[in-house]
């Protein structure tokens, strides 16, 4: 089966970002496909590279990053949320003349469009929301 | 643009102002809509208070969510529902809110979302 997920939740303030990691990992393992992970709302959060939780934490960006590169897969960060909400790729950072950028290596950002086309590509899409 | 159809339901359970959802589920509800899918919208819990006319959130610096609510209209997105409970828990009736949305109860509801493909809630 076609899965993608939708994460509104902040990572650290909800619980919702570890659950969605969970689960993606638990799809992954059984086997399915994920098409795509598009992160929504506070959900952007999750695409920083500046998190730096304590080393007794879990490090959220980290974990999507390594899941990321061992299974390919396509994490989309919504620009419109993202550059509101201070999480920006260089280009954002060039275009909104900005000092530094802050987007994590394994995240794009992109349009809600993205999300649309997971919805009709995929068989299911699970939204994690705060 | 996919060839593939695939039915999008959007539910929508938060108050216009005081959370994002409501901005964000409208943005998604428009991009469904550009993508030429089947979209139908749900209001549940206080999501009902989206429908309200005469917003006036100019006092609390916010973007009046009305203007974007009156775009559904021009792109065709008429699939609006709105929970039959939830209305009345808040003293409101069908005729009470700014745009036409068909009113359901619980059993419908629960055949509204298990007839469509996709199922998103803000």
């Amino acid at each position: 089966m076609i899965f993608s997920l939708v994460i509104t939740g902040a990572p650290y303030s909800t619980q919702c970002a570890d659950t969605a990691l969970r689960f993606a990992r638990s799809v992954l393992q059984q086997g399915h496909t994920l098409h795509r992970v598009f992160f929504y709302a506070d959900g952007v959060h999750s695409g920083s590279a500046l998190a730096s939780p304590p080393q007794d934490e879990f490090n959220i960006p980290q974990a999507w990053a390594e899941l990321a590169s061992e299974y390919q897969l396509d994490l989309v960060v919504c620009i419109a949320a993202a550059v509101r909400r201070g999480v920006l790729d260089s280009n954002e950072a060039r275009r909104y003349e900005k000092d530094g950028h802050n987007l994590a290596g394994d995240f794009t950002l992109s349009g809600l469009g993205q999300l649309v086309e997971a919805g009709i590509v995929s068989d299911r899409v699970v939204t994690f929301g705060a | 643009m996919s060839e593939q159809k695939k039915s999008f339901l959007i539910i929508n359970r938060c108050a216009p102002y005081g959370s994002s959802n409501a901005r964000d589920a409208l943005d998604v509800a428009l991009t469904v809509s550009v993508f030429e899918q089947p979209l139908s919208l749900l209001f549940l819990d206080d999501g009902v208070l989206q429908l309200l006319p005469n917003h006036n959130p100019a006092d609390i610096a916010q973007k009046n969510l009305s203007a974007n609510l009156a775009m559904l209209e021009m792109y065709d997105i008429d699939q609006i529902f709105v929970c039959e409970k939830a209305l009345q828990q808040r003293g409101l009736t069908s005729e009470s809110l700014g745009l036409k949305a068909r009113t359901l109860n619980a059993t419908e509801i629960a055949d509204l979302i298990k007839k469509h493909d996709q199922v998103l809630s803000f």
